[in-house]
Protein backbone atom coordinates (compact mmCIF):
# COMPACT_ATOMS: atom_id res chain seq x y z
CA UNK A 1 0.00 0.00 0.00
CA UNK A 2 1.29 3.44 -0.93
CA UNK A 3 2.49 5.62 1.94
CA UNK A 4 2.20 9.41 1.93
CA UNK A 5 3.25 12.11 4.34
CA UNK A 6 1.26 15.31 4.96
CA UNK A 7 1.61 18.18 4.15
CA UNK A 8 1.18 17.02 0.54
CA UNK A 9 2.76 18.44 -2.58
CA UNK A 10 0.68 19.26 -5.62
CA UNK A 11 2.45 16.34 -7.35
CA UNK A 12 1.37 13.97 -4.56
CA UNK A 13 -2.24 15.09 -4.97
CA UNK A 14 -2.20 14.86 -8.76
CA UNK A 15 -0.71 11.34 -8.69
CA UNK A 16 -3.48 9.77 -6.60
CA UNK A 17 -6.36 7.87 -8.21
CA UNK A 18 -9.90 7.38 -6.90
CA UNK A 19 -10.28 4.01 -5.19
CA UNK A 20 -6.59 3.74 -4.29
CA UNK A 21 -5.85 2.81 -0.68
CA UNK A 22 -3.10 4.73 1.08
CA UNK A 23 -1.52 5.07 4.52
CA UNK A 24 -1.17 8.70 5.59
CA UNK A 25 1.44 9.90 8.09
CA UNK A 26 2.59 13.38 9.07
CA UNK A 27 0.75 16.48 10.25
CA UNK A 28 -2.92 17.24 9.61
CA UNK A 29 -5.40 19.68 11.19
CA UNK A 30 -8.93 19.00 12.41
CA UNK A 31 -11.70 21.43 11.49
CA UNK A 32 -15.44 20.90 11.42
CA UNK A 33 -18.50 23.11 10.86
CA UNK A 34 -17.85 25.79 13.50
CA UNK A 35 -14.11 26.12 12.72
CA UNK A 36 -14.90 26.42 9.00
CA UNK A 37 -17.34 29.25 9.72
CA UNK A 38 -14.68 31.07 11.74
CA UNK A 39 -12.06 30.58 9.02
CA UNK A 40 -14.44 32.03 6.44
CA UNK A 41 -15.11 35.01 8.73
CA UNK A 42 -11.34 35.61 8.96
CA UNK A 43 -10.95 35.42 5.18
CA UNK A 44 -13.89 37.81 4.70
CA UNK A 45 -12.23 40.26 7.11
CA UNK A 46 -8.93 39.93 5.24
CA UNK A 47 -7.23 38.44 8.31
CA UNK A 48 -4.77 35.50 8.34
CA UNK A 49 -5.99 31.98 9.11
CA UNK A 50 -4.70 30.23 12.26
CA UNK A 51 -2.83 27.81 10.00
CA UNK A 52 -1.21 28.58 6.64
CA UNK A 53 -3.19 26.17 4.42
CA UNK A 54 -0.77 25.73 1.51
CA UNK A 55 -0.20 21.99 1.10
CA UNK A 56 -2.12 21.11 4.26
CA UNK A 57 -4.69 18.41 4.89
CA UNK A 58 -7.83 19.07 6.95
CA UNK A 59 -9.42 16.14 8.79
CA UNK A 60 -13.14 16.64 9.42
CA UNK A 61 -13.06 15.17 12.91
CA UNK A 62 -13.89 15.88 16.53
CA UNK A 63 -12.26 13.28 18.79
CA UNK A 64 -13.49 12.19 22.21
CA UNK A 65 -11.50 13.61 25.15
CA UNK A 66 -7.97 12.24 25.50
CA UNK A 67 -7.70 9.57 28.20
CA UNK A 68 -4.78 9.59 30.64
CA UNK A 69 -1.76 7.82 29.19
CA UNK A 70 -2.96 7.92 25.58
CA UNK A 71 -2.18 10.47 22.84
CA UNK A 72 -5.81 10.80 21.72
CA UNK A 73 -9.35 9.57 22.33
CA UNK A 74 -11.52 7.83 19.73
CA UNK A 75 -11.30 9.64 16.41
CA UNK A 76 -13.04 9.10 13.10
CA UNK A 77 -14.40 11.23 10.26
CA UNK A 78 -17.58 13.30 10.27
CA UNK A 79 -19.84 13.79 7.22
CA UNK A 80 -17.96 15.99 4.74
CA UNK A 81 -20.94 17.35 2.80
CA UNK A 82 -21.69 19.81 5.62
CA UNK A 83 -18.40 21.58 4.85
CA UNK A 84 -19.05 21.76 1.08
CA UNK A 85 -20.29 25.34 0.88
CA UNK A 86 -17.20 26.52 2.82
CA UNK A 87 -14.61 24.34 1.07
CA UNK A 88 -13.86 26.12 -2.25
CA UNK A 89 -12.65 29.20 -0.33
CA UNK A 90 -10.15 27.04 1.58
CA UNK A 91 -9.01 25.23 -1.57
CA UNK A 92 -8.28 28.66 -3.04
CA UNK A 93 -5.93 29.19 -0.05
CA UNK A 94 -3.89 26.14 -1.09
CA UNK A 95 -5.61 23.41 0.95
CA UNK A 96 -4.31 20.20 -0.66
CA UNK A 97 -6.33 17.44 0.98
CA UNK A 98 -9.39 16.68 3.04
CA UNK A 99 -10.31 13.62 5.09
CA UNK A 100 -13.94 12.82 5.85
CA UNK A 101 -16.76 10.49 4.97
CA UNK A 102 -19.43 10.53 2.27
CA UNK A 103 -19.58 12.37 -1.06
CA UNK A 104 -18.94 16.00 -2.04
CA UNK A 105 -20.83 18.55 -4.10
CA UNK A 106 -20.10 19.25 -7.75
CA UNK A 107 -18.79 22.70 -6.70
CA UNK A 108 -16.21 21.14 -4.38
CA UNK A 109 -15.11 18.64 -7.03
CA UNK A 110 -14.68 21.47 -9.57
CA UNK A 111 -12.62 23.47 -7.08
CA UNK A 112 -10.49 20.38 -6.32
CA UNK A 113 -9.76 19.95 -10.04
CA UNK A 114 -8.92 23.64 -10.39
CA UNK A 115 -6.52 23.71 -7.44
CA UNK A 116 -5.13 20.17 -7.62
CA UNK A 117 -6.51 18.80 -4.35
CA UNK A 118 -7.62 15.37 -3.19
CA UNK A 119 -10.37 14.08 -0.90
CA UNK A 120 -9.84 10.97 1.23
CA UNK A 121 -12.43 8.80 2.98
CA UNK A 122 -11.58 7.41 6.41
CA UNK A 123 -13.61 4.53 7.84
CA UNK A 124 -16.64 6.17 9.46
CA UNK A 125 -17.37 4.80 12.91
CA UNK A 126 -14.11 2.86 13.31
CA UNK A 127 -12.93 5.46 15.79
CA UNK A 128 -11.47 3.25 18.54
CA UNK A 129 -9.37 1.40 15.97
CA UNK A 130 -8.19 4.56 14.16
CA UNK A 131 -7.09 6.20 17.42
CA UNK A 132 -4.01 3.94 17.24
CA UNK A 133 -2.93 5.82 14.06
CA UNK A 134 -2.72 9.19 15.85
CA UNK A 135 0.46 9.71 17.85
CA UNK A 136 -0.06 13.28 19.07
CA UNK A 137 -2.77 15.88 19.45
CA UNK A 138 -2.46 19.56 20.27
CA UNK A 139 -5.13 22.27 20.26
CA UNK A 140 -4.13 25.05 17.86
CA UNK A 141 -7.00 27.48 18.47
CA UNK A 142 -10.67 28.02 19.35
CA UNK A 143 -10.65 25.85 22.46
CA UNK A 144 -14.07 27.32 23.30
CA UNK A 145 -15.50 25.14 20.52
CA UNK A 146 -14.67 22.00 22.53
CA UNK A 147 -14.75 19.03 20.14
CA UNK A 148 -14.87 21.50 17.23
CA UNK A 149 -11.59 23.30 18.05
CA UNK A 150 -8.74 23.20 15.51
CA UNK A 151 -6.27 20.51 16.55
CA UNK A 152 -2.90 19.55 15.11
CA UNK A 153 -2.59 15.76 14.77
CA UNK A 154 0.42 13.64 14.01
CA UNK A 155 -0.63 10.59 12.02
CA UNK A 156 1.13 7.29 11.67
CA UNK A 157 -0.16 5.17 8.77
CA UNK A 158 -3.84 6.16 8.91
CA UNK A 159 -5.62 3.90 6.37
CA UNK A 160 -7.55 5.99 3.83
CA UNK A 161 -9.24 5.53 0.46
CA UNK A 162 -8.80 8.16 -2.23
CA UNK A 163 -12.51 9.04 -2.46
CA UNK A 164 -12.31 11.82 -5.07
CA UNK A 165 -9.09 12.46 -6.95
CA UNK A 166 -7.77 15.71 -8.42
CA UNK A 167 -9.21 14.72 -11.81
CA UNK A 168 -12.68 14.49 -10.27
CA UNK A 169 -13.05 10.70 -10.33
CA UNK A 170 -15.34 9.45 -7.56
CA UNK A 171 -14.60 6.19 -5.69
CA UNK A 172 -18.17 5.93 -4.40
CA UNK A 173 -19.64 5.85 -7.91
CA UNK A 174 -16.80 3.67 -9.22
CA UNK A 175 -16.98 1.22 -6.29
CA UNK A 176 -20.75 0.84 -6.44
CA UNK A 177 -20.65 0.29 -10.20
CA UNK A 178 -17.83 -2.23 -9.80
CA UNK A 179 -19.76 -4.15 -7.13
CA UNK A 180 -22.92 -4.23 -9.29
CA UNK A 181 -20.84 -5.48 -12.23
CA UNK A 182 -19.25 -8.22 -10.09
CA UNK A 183 -22.72 -9.23 -8.90
CA UNK A 184 -23.90 -9.56 -12.48
CA UNK A 185 -20.94 -11.81 -13.24
CA UNK A 186 -21.62 -13.99 -10.20
CA UNK A 187 -25.26 -14.37 -11.25
CA UNK A 188 -24.19 -15.34 -14.75
CA UNK A 189 -21.62 -17.92 -13.69
CA UNK B 1 -45.94 2.51 46.83
CA UNK B 2 -42.31 1.77 46.00
CA UNK B 3 -39.91 4.69 46.25
CA UNK B 4 -36.93 5.23 43.95
CA UNK B 5 -34.55 8.07 44.71
CA UNK B 6 -33.30 10.56 42.14
CA UNK B 7 -29.71 9.65 43.06
CA UNK B 8 -30.19 6.06 41.86
CA UNK B 9 -31.59 7.33 38.57
CA UNK B 10 -28.63 9.66 38.08
CA UNK B 11 -26.14 6.92 38.88
CA UNK B 12 -27.85 4.46 36.53
CA UNK B 13 -28.09 6.90 33.63
CA UNK B 14 -24.39 7.82 34.02
CA UNK B 15 -23.40 4.14 33.91
CA UNK B 16 -25.64 3.42 30.89
CA UNK B 17 -24.20 6.39 28.91
CA UNK B 18 -20.70 4.98 29.35
CA UNK B 19 -21.66 1.35 28.77
CA UNK B 20 -23.64 2.11 25.60
CA UNK B 21 -20.75 4.05 24.08
CA UNK B 22 -18.13 1.39 24.74
CA UNK B 23 -19.93 -1.90 24.20
CA UNK B 24 -21.92 -2.49 21.05
CA UNK B 25 -25.11 -4.50 21.79
CA UNK B 26 -24.59 -8.22 21.19
CA UNK B 27 -27.15 -8.37 18.35
CA UNK B 28 -25.45 -5.53 16.42
CA UNK B 29 -21.95 -6.96 16.98
CA UNK B 30 -23.22 -10.33 15.81
CA UNK B 31 -24.92 -8.85 12.72
CA UNK B 32 -21.65 -7.07 11.82
CA UNK B 33 -19.68 -10.32 12.02
CA UNK B 34 -22.21 -12.29 10.00
CA UNK B 35 -22.43 -9.59 7.33
CA UNK B 36 -18.61 -9.43 7.14
CA UNK B 37 -18.47 -13.18 6.50
CA UNK B 38 -21.26 -13.08 3.92
CA UNK B 39 -20.04 -10.01 2.00
CA UNK B 40 -19.10 -11.28 -1.48
CA UNK B 41 -17.27 -8.13 -2.67
CA UNK B 42 -13.66 -8.17 -1.48
CA UNK B 43 -13.10 -4.41 -0.87
CA UNK B 44 -16.36 -4.29 1.11
CA UNK B 45 -15.37 -7.38 3.11
CA UNK B 46 -12.07 -5.70 4.06
CA UNK B 47 -14.00 -2.66 5.34
CA UNK B 48 -16.42 -4.88 7.27
CA UNK B 49 -13.47 -6.63 8.91
CA UNK B 50 -12.20 -3.22 10.10
CA UNK B 51 -15.60 -2.47 11.64
CA UNK B 52 -15.59 -5.83 13.45
CA UNK B 53 -12.06 -5.13 14.70
CA UNK B 54 -13.09 -1.66 15.84
CA UNK B 55 -15.90 -3.07 17.96
CA UNK B 56 -13.43 -5.47 19.60
CA UNK B 57 -10.84 -2.72 20.25
CA UNK B 58 -13.49 -0.52 21.91
CA UNK B 59 -14.56 -3.37 24.16
CA UNK B 60 -10.96 -4.22 25.14
CA UNK B 61 -9.63 -0.70 25.62
CA UNK B 62 -12.94 0.73 26.91
CA UNK B 63 -12.62 3.60 24.45
CA UNK B 64 -15.80 4.88 22.75
CA UNK B 65 -16.66 2.79 19.66
CA UNK B 66 -17.29 5.97 17.65
CA UNK B 67 -16.07 9.51 18.33
CA UNK B 68 -19.64 10.75 17.86
CA UNK B 69 -20.91 9.64 21.23
CA UNK B 70 -24.17 11.26 20.27
CA UNK B 71 -27.01 13.07 21.95
CA UNK B 72 -28.27 10.98 24.84
CA UNK B 73 -31.75 9.76 23.98
CA UNK B 74 -33.34 8.36 27.14
CA UNK B 75 -36.39 6.12 27.19
CA UNK B 76 -37.99 5.77 30.61
CA UNK B 77 -40.84 3.38 31.32
CA UNK B 78 -42.01 4.33 34.79
CA UNK B 79 -44.22 1.92 36.73
CA UNK B 80 -47.32 3.70 38.01
CA UNK B 81 -46.76 2.16 41.46
CA UNK B 82 -43.40 3.91 41.80
CA UNK B 83 -42.86 7.20 43.56
CA UNK B 84 -39.78 9.06 42.37
CA UNK B 85 -38.22 10.94 45.25
CA UNK B 86 -36.76 14.09 43.70
CA UNK B 87 -36.83 15.73 40.27
CA UNK B 88 -36.99 12.90 37.71
CA UNK B 89 -35.88 14.79 34.59
CA UNK B 90 -33.18 16.74 36.45
CA UNK B 91 -31.85 13.40 37.72
CA UNK B 92 -31.59 12.12 34.14
CA UNK B 93 -29.82 15.24 32.88
CA UNK B 94 -27.38 15.01 35.80
CA UNK B 95 -26.73 11.35 34.92
CA UNK B 96 -25.94 12.32 31.33
CA UNK B 97 -23.63 15.08 32.55
CA UNK B 98 -21.72 12.69 34.81
CA UNK B 99 -21.60 9.89 32.26
CA UNK B 100 -20.24 12.12 29.49
CA UNK B 101 -17.75 13.96 31.72
CA UNK B 102 -16.49 10.99 33.77
CA UNK B 103 -16.60 8.57 30.82
CA UNK B 104 -14.57 10.91 28.57
CA UNK B 105 -17.33 10.92 26.00
CA UNK B 106 -17.56 13.73 23.47
CA UNK B 107 -19.70 16.73 24.34
CA UNK B 108 -21.73 17.19 21.17
CA UNK B 109 -24.66 19.37 22.26
CA UNK B 110 -25.18 23.10 21.66
CA UNK B 111 -27.54 25.05 23.91
CA UNK B 112 -29.36 26.74 21.06
CA UNK B 113 -29.76 25.51 17.48
CA UNK B 114 -28.99 28.91 15.93
CA UNK B 115 -26.62 30.53 18.41
CA UNK B 116 -24.67 27.25 18.86
CA UNK B 117 -22.71 27.41 22.10
CA UNK B 118 -21.55 23.99 23.33
CA UNK B 119 -23.05 23.06 26.72
CA UNK B 120 -19.74 21.28 27.53
CA UNK B 121 -21.47 18.39 29.34
CA UNK B 122 -23.67 16.90 26.60
CA UNK B 123 -26.86 17.96 28.35
CA UNK B 124 -29.74 18.17 27.95
CA UNK B 125 -30.84 14.62 27.23
CA UNK B 126 -33.85 13.95 25.05
CA UNK B 127 -36.31 12.15 27.33
CA UNK B 128 -39.26 9.96 26.34
CA UNK B 129 -41.26 8.89 29.41
CA UNK B 130 -44.15 6.43 29.46
CA UNK B 131 -46.28 5.48 32.42
CA UNK B 132 -46.64 1.70 32.55
CA UNK B 133 -48.23 -0.82 34.96
CA UNK B 134 -46.09 -2.20 37.80
CA UNK B 135 -43.51 -1.00 40.30
CA UNK B 136 -40.35 -0.95 38.18
CA UNK B 137 -38.54 1.74 36.23
CA UNK B 138 -36.86 0.71 32.97
CA UNK B 139 -34.23 3.11 31.68
CA UNK B 140 -32.65 2.90 28.23
CA UNK B 141 -29.91 5.23 27.00
CA UNK B 142 -29.50 5.30 23.23
CA UNK B 143 -26.67 7.66 22.20
CA UNK B 144 -27.45 8.86 18.67
CA UNK B 145 -24.84 10.23 16.31
CA UNK B 146 -25.94 12.90 13.88
CA UNK B 147 -24.08 11.67 10.80
CA UNK B 148 -26.93 9.22 10.47
CA UNK B 149 -29.61 11.28 12.25
CA UNK B 150 -29.20 14.01 9.60
CA UNK B 151 -30.15 11.51 6.90
CA UNK B 152 -33.50 10.66 8.54
CA UNK B 153 -36.75 11.71 6.83
CA UNK B 154 -40.48 11.96 7.48
CA UNK B 155 -43.36 12.17 5.00
CA UNK B 156 -47.11 12.57 5.31
CA UNK B 157 -48.19 10.27 2.48
CA UNK B 158 -51.78 9.89 1.29
CA UNK B 159 -53.72 6.69 1.99
CA UNK B 160 -53.67 5.97 -1.77
CA UNK B 161 -49.85 5.78 -1.66
CA UNK B 162 -50.27 2.56 0.33
CA UNK B 163 -47.54 0.05 1.03
CA UNK B 164 -45.85 0.82 -2.31
CA UNK B 165 -45.58 4.47 -1.31
CA UNK B 166 -43.98 3.49 1.99
CA UNK B 167 -41.45 1.24 0.23
CA UNK B 168 -40.60 3.97 -2.28
CA UNK B 169 -40.05 6.48 0.52
CA UNK B 170 -37.76 4.13 2.47
CA UNK B 171 -35.66 3.31 -0.60
CA UNK B 172 -35.48 6.96 -1.62
CA UNK B 173 -34.27 7.82 1.91
CA UNK B 174 -31.54 5.19 1.67
CA UNK B 175 -30.45 6.45 -1.76
CA UNK B 176 -30.29 10.05 -0.55
CA UNK B 177 -28.34 8.95 2.55
CA UNK B 178 -25.80 7.12 0.40
CA UNK B 179 -22.33 7.09 1.96
CA UNK B 180 -23.12 9.75 4.57
CA UNK B 181 -24.61 7.82 7.52
CA UNK B 182 -21.68 5.35 7.86
CA UNK B 183 -23.26 2.35 6.16
CA UNK B 184 -23.95 -0.46 6.84
CA UNK B 185 -26.99 1.24 8.29
CA UNK B 186 -29.70 0.18 10.67
CA UNK B 187 -33.14 1.59 9.84
CA UNK B 188 -36.01 2.32 12.22
CA UNK B 189 -39.26 2.84 10.35
CA UNK B 190 -42.49 4.23 11.77
CA UNK B 191 -45.79 3.99 9.89
CA UNK B 192 -49.08 5.56 11.04
CA UNK B 193 -49.94 7.62 14.10
CA UNK B 194 -49.50 11.35 13.54
CA UNK B 195 -46.64 13.71 12.76
CA UNK B 196 -44.73 13.42 16.06
CA UNK B 197 -45.72 9.88 16.97
CA UNK B 198 -44.41 8.42 13.73
CA UNK B 199 -40.96 9.92 14.36
CA UNK B 200 -40.84 8.51 17.87
CA UNK B 201 -41.89 5.08 16.57
CA UNK B 202 -39.05 5.17 14.07
CA UNK B 203 -36.57 5.89 16.87
CA UNK B 204 -38.00 3.14 19.08
CA UNK B 205 -37.76 0.70 16.17
CA UNK B 206 -33.96 1.15 16.26
CA UNK B 207 -33.91 -0.53 19.65
CA UNK B 208 -35.59 -3.78 18.57
CA UNK B 209 -32.92 -6.52 18.50
CA UNK B 210 -31.62 -7.17 14.98
CA UNK B 211 -32.89 -10.45 13.60
CA UNK B 212 -36.05 -10.33 15.70
CA UNK B 213 -39.05 -10.83 13.47
CA UNK B 214 -42.10 -8.57 13.57
CA UNK B 215 -44.91 -10.41 15.42
CA UNK B 216 -47.36 -9.38 12.66
CA UNK B 217 -46.67 -11.59 9.59
CA UNK B 218 -47.70 -8.74 7.26
CA UNK B 219 -45.03 -6.45 8.69
CA UNK B 220 -42.50 -9.28 9.01
CA UNK B 221 -42.85 -9.82 5.24
CA UNK B 222 -42.55 -6.06 4.60
CA UNK B 223 -39.38 -5.91 6.71
CA UNK B 224 -37.82 -8.82 4.78
CA UNK B 225 -38.74 -7.27 1.45
CA UNK B 226 -37.40 -3.82 2.40
CA UNK B 227 -34.13 -5.23 3.75
CA UNK B 228 -33.56 -7.21 0.56
CA UNK B 229 -34.35 -4.15 -1.58
CA UNK B 230 -32.00 -1.89 0.43
CA UNK B 231 -29.22 -4.45 0.12
CA UNK B 232 -29.77 -4.57 -3.66
CA UNK B 233 -28.77 -0.90 -3.89
CA UNK B 234 -25.04 -1.58 -4.11
CA UNK B 235 -24.18 1.33 -1.75
CA UNK B 236 -22.23 -1.03 0.50
CA UNK B 237 -20.03 -0.37 3.54
CA UNK B 238 -18.99 3.31 3.69
CA UNK B 239 -20.76 3.83 0.35
CA UNK B 240 -17.80 2.36 -1.54
CA UNK B 241 -19.85 -0.47 -3.04
CA UNK B 242 -20.94 -3.87 -1.76
CA UNK B 243 -23.82 -6.01 -0.65
CA UNK B 244 -23.89 -4.91 3.00
CA UNK B 245 -25.79 -1.62 2.92
CA UNK B 246 -28.11 -2.40 5.85
CA UNK B 247 -27.60 -4.71 8.83
CA UNK B 248 -31.28 -4.81 9.68
CA UNK B 249 -34.48 -2.79 9.89
CA UNK B 250 -37.68 -2.83 11.86
CA UNK B 251 -41.13 -1.36 11.24
CA UNK B 252 -43.45 -0.15 13.99
CA UNK B 253 -47.03 0.65 12.98
CA UNK B 254 -49.86 2.43 14.83
CA UNK B 255 -53.44 3.46 14.06
CA UNK B 256 -53.75 6.65 12.03
CA UNK B 257 -56.35 9.07 10.59
CA UNK B 258 -58.57 8.15 7.61
CA UNK B 259 -56.88 10.92 5.61
CA UNK B 260 -53.27 10.07 6.39
CA UNK B 261 -50.33 7.71 6.01
CA UNK B 262 -47.40 9.16 7.98
CA UNK B 263 -44.05 7.43 7.49
CA UNK B 264 -40.72 8.15 9.16
CA UNK B 265 -37.32 6.62 8.59
CA UNK B 266 -34.77 7.07 11.36
CA UNK B 267 -31.41 6.26 9.81
CA UNK B 268 -28.77 4.81 12.08
CA UNK B 269 -25.28 3.45 11.51
CA UNK B 270 -23.29 0.30 12.21
CA UNK B 271 -22.74 1.70 15.71
CA UNK B 272 -26.42 1.51 16.74
CA UNK B 273 -26.05 1.71 20.52
CA UNK B 274 -28.27 1.36 23.51
CA UNK B 275 -28.01 0.08 27.07
CA UNK B 276 -30.83 -0.61 29.53
CA UNK B 277 -31.37 -1.19 33.23
CA UNK B 278 -34.42 -2.13 35.27
CA UNK B 279 -34.74 -0.49 38.70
Amino acid sequence: MRKLTAPLSREDALSLRAGEQILLSGTVYTARDAAHLRMLDLLAAGKPLPVELEGQVIYYAGPTPTPEGRPVGSIGPTTSVRMDAMTPALLAQGLRGMIGKGGRSAEVVEAMKRHGAVYFAAVGGAAALMASCVTSLEVVCWDDLGPESVKRLTLQDLPLVVAIDAQGNDAFALGQAEYLRSREERHES
Amino acid sequence: MREIGAALITETIARLCIEANRNLPEDVACALKTAAQEEPYEPARALMDLLVRNEGVARETQMPICQDTGMAIVFADVGQEVHIAGDFEAAIHEGVRRGYVDGLLRKSVVADPLRRVNTKDNTPAIIHTRLVPGDKVTLTVAPKGFGSENMSRLAMLTPAAGVEGVKRFVLETVRLAGANPCPPMVLGIGVGGDFEQVAEMAKRALMIPLGEENPDPFYAALERELLAAVNESGIGPQGLGGKTTCLGLHVLAKPTHIAGLPVAVNVSCHVTRHASAVL
